[in-house]
């Protein structure tokens, strides 16, 4: 079912921390199921605004924010339950973290957190989680050892299984490449392309073309503004609005 | 490649000089502890015995044991750890995991900071108008030992503090992201890995408040005191008690004519009362080091 209403509004966000300016303004809209790939150089805000989104910005004292983010229709920015919200949107950072605590504890720390205690229900959830981000064949066999024993690769798909163990409605990613092998880079991008059907998922990356390869829209965020949001075809080919983002995407800046 | 040049030369020569100077500067301190402690613990040898432990002082002091001392100094330390811990750690957690960082954050870490730096004969007689007149206790091993833990909280939530911190911000992250709230980050994942760290404090708090006399002097401890010999519920939390650091200031300058072994005797059962106490610590601390997991 295809919904007119996006998934998450962004609209006119404005975040600066003490006086140095992350996002002057920007509006862009994420839908229902689909891939957006969020394209852009370092410092151009793109981390700032997933913190936005899941509303860790919280937690930076000196981070400012005004502007709207609807998510299903409501403003984020006012909601007071954050945890619901942060469960409601899986959030993949860009180093590996495995946490100090077992496999099986690592995936079922969200569950728990939110109160699903009872193991006839953490199992098959676990066992799912692992499966969906790939790691399950791995690791089945050893899941009392300490994710952070794990191979960084290894590490980062554990995030993932992590991020998806509260069943989450958006999926983000940050950078999830920048330090895992190639190989497992690919693994993961296909775990992507599967998972597209059960979420939406919002990828931020450095790497323009895994954007290309996975994203159905392409934003380029570059100096804490929005400069094009289009389907992924039209940003990487000549028919780019914005010479910017056609510069960019040729790797001839950034 | 590979030619001695006069520069190389030199470079390790002063490579080696520097090398022996910190080596020298080491040893130089621990020569004199060493000769301190051998020469203690030899003329403290003439007492030293399990009676000297268990009886208690007879004649004025200049004979007997040590028993009302080395109980009171355990009472004292024990029940200001008792105080000092949870309320320390958890003034830490708030100031480490929650406490935005603004100005009246950064003041107090200041002022907790140069709490740790005030002369222990000012906390004595901060305990005196607080705890023992002002709150009515009395002069008291409950008063001495909410004296002593006043004391020592500074050093408790500096430490704690620091081994906080020392959990990578990225596991804390990793919680919030998943939805889990401050507390359950904190007791699933920072204070579990943050133990050891913290356990430090507490044996620092321990030599520290086994030692002080002053704090007690005003506050709960006494020049002599009889209790049963060898029972470890002798003293009652109102009770005043004597204390081993209070004991060895009287026997060695109040009291004439004491055998020269009695002050050596106490002096060395403090200093192992204090390091059987940090022995356990330091033993737990390696156990839990041992299981670090990243």
């Amino acid at each position: 079912m295809v919904n007119s209403q996006p998934k998450i509004q962004v609209s006119g966000l404005q975040v600066s921390y003490g006086k140095e300016p992350a996002l002057k303004g920007l509006s862009l809209d994420v839908r229902d199921n689909e891939i957006l790939g969020i394209i852009g150089p370092a410092q151009s805000g793109k981390t700032t605004l997933l913190k936005v989104i899941n509303r860790t910005i919280d937690y930076i004292s000196s981070a400012r924010v005004t502007g709207s983010v609807l998510f299903e229709g409501k403003n984020i920015l006012e909601t007071k339950d954050v945890h619901s919200l942060r469960r409601k949107i899986g959030m993949v950072s860009p180093l590996p973290v495995g946490l100090p605590l077992s496999i099986y504890d690592n995936v079922a720390f969200a569950p728990r957190a939110a109160g699903i205690r009872d193991r006839k229900k953490l199992d098959p959830l676990i066992e799912q989680c692992l499966q969906q981000a790939a790691l399950w064949d791995e690791v089945k066999d050893r899941l009392d050892t300490l994710g952070t024993k794990l191979s960084g690769g290894q590490q980062q798909r554990l995030t993932i299984a992590r991020a998806l163990s509260h069943e989450p409605d958006v999926l983000c990613l940050d950078e999830f490449s920048i330090a895992i092998d190639p190989v497992t880079t690919m693994r993961i991008e296909d775990v992507l392309k599967e998972l597209k059907s059960k979420m939406t998922i919002v990828l931020v990356t450095n790497l323009v073309q895994q954007a290309r390869r996975l994203a159905d829209r392409t934003a380029f965020v570059w100096n804490g503004e929005l400069i094009e949001l289009d389907d992924t075809e039209t940003i990487f080919s000549d028919a780019a609005k914005d010479q910017r983002t056609k510069d960019y995407v040729n790797g001839v800046f950034g | 490649m590979f030619q001695e040049t006069p520069y190389i030369r030199h470079k390790l020569r002063v490579e080696k000089s520097a090398k022996t100077v910190f080596l020298l500067m080491t040893v130089l301190i621990i020569i004199p502890l060493i000769m301190i402690v051998t020469y203690m613990v030899y003329k403290a040898s003439p007492v030293l015995s399990m009676d000297f432990l268990l009886t208690k002082p007879t004649n004025g002091m200049r004979q007997g044991g040590i028993w009302p001392a080395l109980l009171g100094t355990l009472y004292l330390v024990l029940m200001s750890l008792c105080i000092a811990a949870p309320v320390g750690v958890m003034a830490a957690i708030y100031l480490n995991e929650y406490a935005k960082d603004n100005w009246l954050t950064r003041t107090v870490n200041l002022a907790v900071i140069n709490l740790a730096g005030v002369p222990s004969i000012v906390h004595a007689l901060f305990g005196l108008g607080a705890f023992v007149i002002f709150a009515g206790i009395g002069r008291s091993i409950l008063a001495a030992a909410l004296t002593l833990a006043v004391m020592t909280l500074p050093v408790i939530i500096t430490s704690t503090k620091e081994s906080l911190s020392a959990v990578p911000m990225s596991f804390r992250e990793a919680c919030w992201n998943v939805g889990a709230t401050k507390w359950q980050t904190i007791r699933g994942i920072v204070l579990p890995n943050s133990v050891s760290g913290m356990l430090t404090g507490f044996i620092l708090e321990v030599s520290r408040a086994a030692g002080e006399t002053a704090p007690i002097m005003f506050t709960g401890a006494v020049f002599y005191k009889a209790i049963a010999e060898g029972d470890v519920f002798a003293y009652g939390l109102l009770d005043q008690c004597m204390a081993l650091s209070m004991h060895l200031f009287t026997i060695s300058t109040q009291v004439p004519n004491v055998p020269e072994a009695l002050p050596y005797g106490t002096a060395v059962v403090l200093l192992s009362t204090v390091l059987a106490v940090n022995a356990i610590s330091i033993g737990l601390r390696v156990y839990i080091r041992s299981r670090k997991k990243w």
